[in-house]
């Protein structure tokens, strides 16, 4: 064929790749119609949720999804830890702290158009209560047995005797749920997504709870509650889900408080960071979560896209072993924690976005002390705290990381530990450097306690709650941090059981004080994870423990 | 040639029996288990055996195996997925045609532009057209998948608006799945705009996903054509004076086409398995990303049930390859 043949095709190929690939309709998908109500918002969301049922999961994504369709009897203030009535209005604990009596919100309606009341409560908690077979693995059910042990029969004996003992509806607004032992935590536990009520009805109807259990295929739940008919009393109603493309919510028109603002949210599963990024630069996304240090930049510095700062819930740490000696000794891990410079690693490797820890939970948490004994980088004192100890310095140590994994409190793990590696090299230490991939690797080890001497952690909390930190690291022996401390056990025994408000605070107040002297972790940072926006996005309000709604957000409101 | 086909499809019988057990073997031998990836930081070692005990990690590893094999061969039940608690079988309906349409979409991209482009730089040796084909070769094998992915994206989606960047079709359009074929289902949905999106969706991939069989191909073809030019029968088909397009078409381009076609049956093959880094760029839920998160998360029961199937699908391929041989070459049919 011709050169010029050639050119022409050439040239026609182009032409109909621009011409046929339409002027704006390649991007710019969702987006509002001005005005500020209205409109189909899209949010990418890290993977597909797992199920809609927040009995039944505890990843942030499955999640995400269950804070727009269910409530919970108690709520949070938006953007904060502070309680605030949801379907209950007012709540009452007995002088026993054993009794909780809820009073339950009037005129509302479950999507499915049945009553919610006490029944409904008290059904839903009696569900949870009797799981049987694999609904009673942490895999599944991880919230109850995280607050409430264990259930009617326990099949295992690593579960204990459940603190729940019943739930009465004594009339059909008023709920008295009963427990085997004082608990003074139970209200910020029932803010929880785990605990949200669902229409009795749809649970019985679409077999919530069904499955056949196989050795070989494990549990294969053959309900459908979970996957196409969660049915609960939230601002928005479940449309669709289509796995590995999209889940479809809808505003729900009988909504009893403040309704929704969007027409629909559309979630869709982007797992790359980076896709996540172009994605919302072009529009096809309207907002993402847990935006990337380095992304961080990149979207603060394009007039079309905003940052959100989540309030820091979480605690970075370095764990010490007190089963690798010689860190049984106190010495020793004072020196550790002079040793590592934390101001430098929170300056640097944060992003901006982090705050030096002095204990070892933030401090919106209540039971929070000021007064710990904190401890300045200061590597002369740590060499003479060594010696102190009889020991010849350098002291050898096995200091491990995680590869593979960006945790919100801690975004890149392999900076944090070549600082502190290098602190503490300076500090009378001779550090040997292990990693090992995050999942399930370095997790299984650290664990295990077969993490060396040091290793990088952290924790994000459930709920706000110091019970939900500190209880949930030292109420009791584990192989992770290798020590057994009965004052402090006991301390923490007495935290979770006090009713008393005021005394509660000061107990782990105590145990706060208590911990930051026997050391056996050295809290670093609290760090507020960012999500990305377009900027005519408004009304999104980050929480501290993610208990975020889209109802009150809307797109392009106006200037 | 019936004969042949059957030998072929029976050898699969032990093909898959030795791998199912590699495979099965292997990803025990990875440390740790899926309690890790389910739990993450709340892990408990109490927490840890409850889940071990409730997928039956927990007994011997041939226990583990006899029972993988009567489900699967008996019950025909490839397990359920540990992280979503799904039917394997089911979930590999939904990836397989993600990784087909996308496999296909970035073959036919490199056939339909590597060929004639590997055909022409050979008949004009040494010309202009041969030196860029040089240069494209290069440039698609040597060009890190991810980064041509995101400079694509860059390029076409951001900053001129084109393409879209992510997933297999807009989030406000709304078909039927009866096939997980999105093209085949806007099709048989008779919607258009639909068709035209899903298409839109397919373009950026599939270039990136095909830069490296498109540079193969194209050198292989003009290396093909090249060999097969200089042959005797060529010189004698051209000297009885046949028309330059017959000894073309029939002589050159047809013996030209047995190792093209071997290495289109090659790629393919590679493709179908998945392409992680592509599916990954592109959020397209296709086999890649779903096996190599499964090992991740030490999903024993996808990564059984994938890898066997990816397997099978790569040994379907190249007995089609062969077939196809008997189809170029009769000699070939006789023996």
């Amino acid at each position: 064929m011709g050169k010029r043949r050639w050119l022409l095709l050439l040239v026609a190929a182009c032409a109909l790749a621009l011409g046929g690939c339409g002027g704006d309709d390649g991007n710019d998908e969702g987006g509002g119609d001005g005005g500020g109500s209205g409109g189909t918002l899209v949010f990418a969301g890290a993977s597909d949720p797992v199920v809609i049922d927040g009995a039944l999961v505890s990843d942030g994504e499955s999640i995400r999804v269950i804070t727009q369709i269910f409530e919970t009897l108690i709520g949070l203030k938006p953007g904060t830890t502070d309680l605030e009535p949801a379907l209950a209005t007012k709540w009452e604990i007995g002088p026993d702290a054993k009794t909780y009596t809820f009073t339950l919100r009037d005129g509302v309606k479950f999507h499915d158009g049945t009553d919610f009341n006490a029944e409904a409560v008290c059904f839903n908690f009696d569900r949870w209560y009797n799981f049987k077979g694999p609904l009673q693995s942490s895999s599944a059910s991880y919230y109850w047995q995280s607050f409430f042990g264990g259930y009617a029969k326990n099949e295992s004996e690593d579960l204990s005797p459940s603190l729940y003992k019943s739930c009465e509806a004594k009339d059909a607004k008023t709920a008295v749920i009963t427990l085997t032992k004082p608990s003074a935590s139970m209200l910020g536990a029932l803010t929880q997504q785990a605990f949200s009520i669902a229409s009795p009805k749809a649970l019985e109807e679409f077999k919530a709870d069904a499955g056949t259990v196989d050795e070989e295929t494990g549990f294969r739940p053959t309900g459908t509650f979970g996957t196409e008919h969660p049915i609960g009393t939230g601002p928005f109603k479940f449309e669709s889900w289509k796995r590995g493309d999209r889940l479809v919510l809808a505003k729900y028109d009988d909504y009893w408080g403040e309704k929704a603002k969007l027409d629909k949210v559309i979630i869709r599963p982007i797992a790359d960071n980076a896709a996540r990024l172009q994605a919302l630069q072009n529009d096809e996304i309207q907002g993402y979560d847990l935006v990337e240090p380095q992304d961080v930049p990149t979207i603060e510095g394009d007039e079309n896209l905003q940052i959100l700062e989540r309030p820091a819930f979480n605690v970075a740490y370095v764990t010490i072993n007190q089963k690798q000696k010689p860190m049984d000794k106190l010495e020793v891990r004072q020196a550790v924690a002079y040793g590592l410079d934390r101001e430098a690693v929170v300056n640097n490797f944060y992003g901006g976005r982090g705050v030096v820890a002095k204990e070892m939970m933030p401090p919106e948490v209540m039971g929070y002390a000021d007064d710990v004994t904190e401890y300045k980088y200061d590597p002369d004192k740590a060499k003479s705290l060594l010696q102190k100890a009889g020991l010849t310095l350098p002291v050898p140590i096995d200091f491990w990381y995680p590869t593979d994994v960006s945790r919100p409190y801690m975004p890149d793990p392999k900076r944090n530990f070549e600082a502190f590696a290098a602190s503490l090299n300076k500090s009378g230490f001779k550090v040997t450097p292990h990693s090992a991939p995050w999942s399930p690797d370095y997790l299984g080890r650290v664990d295990e306690g077969t993490a060396g001497h040091l290793n990088l952690i952290g924790w994000t909390g459930d709920f706000a709650d110091p019970d939900n930190f500190i209880g949930v690291f030292f109420q009791s022996y584990s192989p992770q941090f290798g020590f057994r401390n009965p004052e402090l056990f006991n301390l923490l025994d007495q935290g979770e059981a006090e009713p008393e408000e005021a005394k509660r605070e000061d107990i782990y107040k105590q145990a706060n004080r208590l911990i930051m002297d026997f050391l056996p972790a050295v809290p670093y940072a609290h760090s507020k994870p960012a999500l990305g926006f377009r900027a005519d996005v408004e009304g999104y309000e980050p929480s501290p423990t993610t208990n975020e709604s889209f109802a009150p957000v809307s797109i392009g409101g106006g200037d | 040639m019936l004969r042949f086909v059957i030998r072929r499809l029976l050898l699969l019988v032990p093909i898959l029996l030795g791998l199912s057990i590699l495979v099965f073997a292997w990803i025990r031998a990875l440390p740790g288990g899926p309690a890790e990836a389910l739990l993450g930081e709340r892990l408990t070692p109490e927490s840890r055996q409850q889940i071990e005990e409730q997928y039956g990690l927990d007994d011997p590893v041939f226990v583990q195996y006899w029972r993988y094999l009567k489900t699967t061969v008996v019950d025909r039940d490839l397990g359920t997925s540990i992280n979503t608690r799904r039917p394997v079988s089911e979930e590999l309906k939904e990836r397989f045609p993600a990784t087909i349409e996308l496999a296909v979409a970035a073959m036919l991209f490199a056939m339909v532009l590597g060929v004639p482009l590997g055909y022409v730089a050979a008949k004009r040796y040494g010309g202009p057209v041969d030196q860029a084909s040089l240069v494209v070769s290069l440039l698609g094998v040597s060009m890190p998948i991810f980064f041509l992915a995101i400079l694509l994206k860059y390029i076409f989606a951001i900053q001129l608006g084109l393409l879209p960047t992510v997933g297999r079709i807009s989030v406000l359009i709304d078909i039927e799945h009866p096939t997980n074929f999105y093209v085949l289902d806007a099709i048989i949905a008779g919607d258009p705009e639909a068709l035209w999106d899903v298409i839109k969706h397919l373009i950026l991939p599939a270039i990136a996903l095909g830069s490296i069989p498109l540079a193969i191909v194209a050198r292989i073809t003009r290396a093909a054509t090249l060999d097969v030019q200089n042959e005797d029968y060529v010189r004698t088909a051209r000297a009885k004076g046949l028309p330059p397009r017959i000894v073309d078409t029939r002589h050159i381009f047809r013996n030209a086409l047995l190792p093209i076609a071997t290495i289109i049956g090659l790629q393919t093959g590679l493709l179908l398995s998945g392409a992680v880094l592509t599916e990954t760029v592109f959020a397209w839920p296709g086999m890649g990303t779903w096996l190599v998160e499964a090992i991740d998360n030490r999903n024993y029961p996808v990564l059984q049930g994938g890898i066997l199937f990816v397997s099978l699908v790569f040994v379907l391929v190249n007995l089609l390859v062969d077939l196809s041989y008997a189809l170029i070459n009769p000699r070939i049919r006789v023996s």
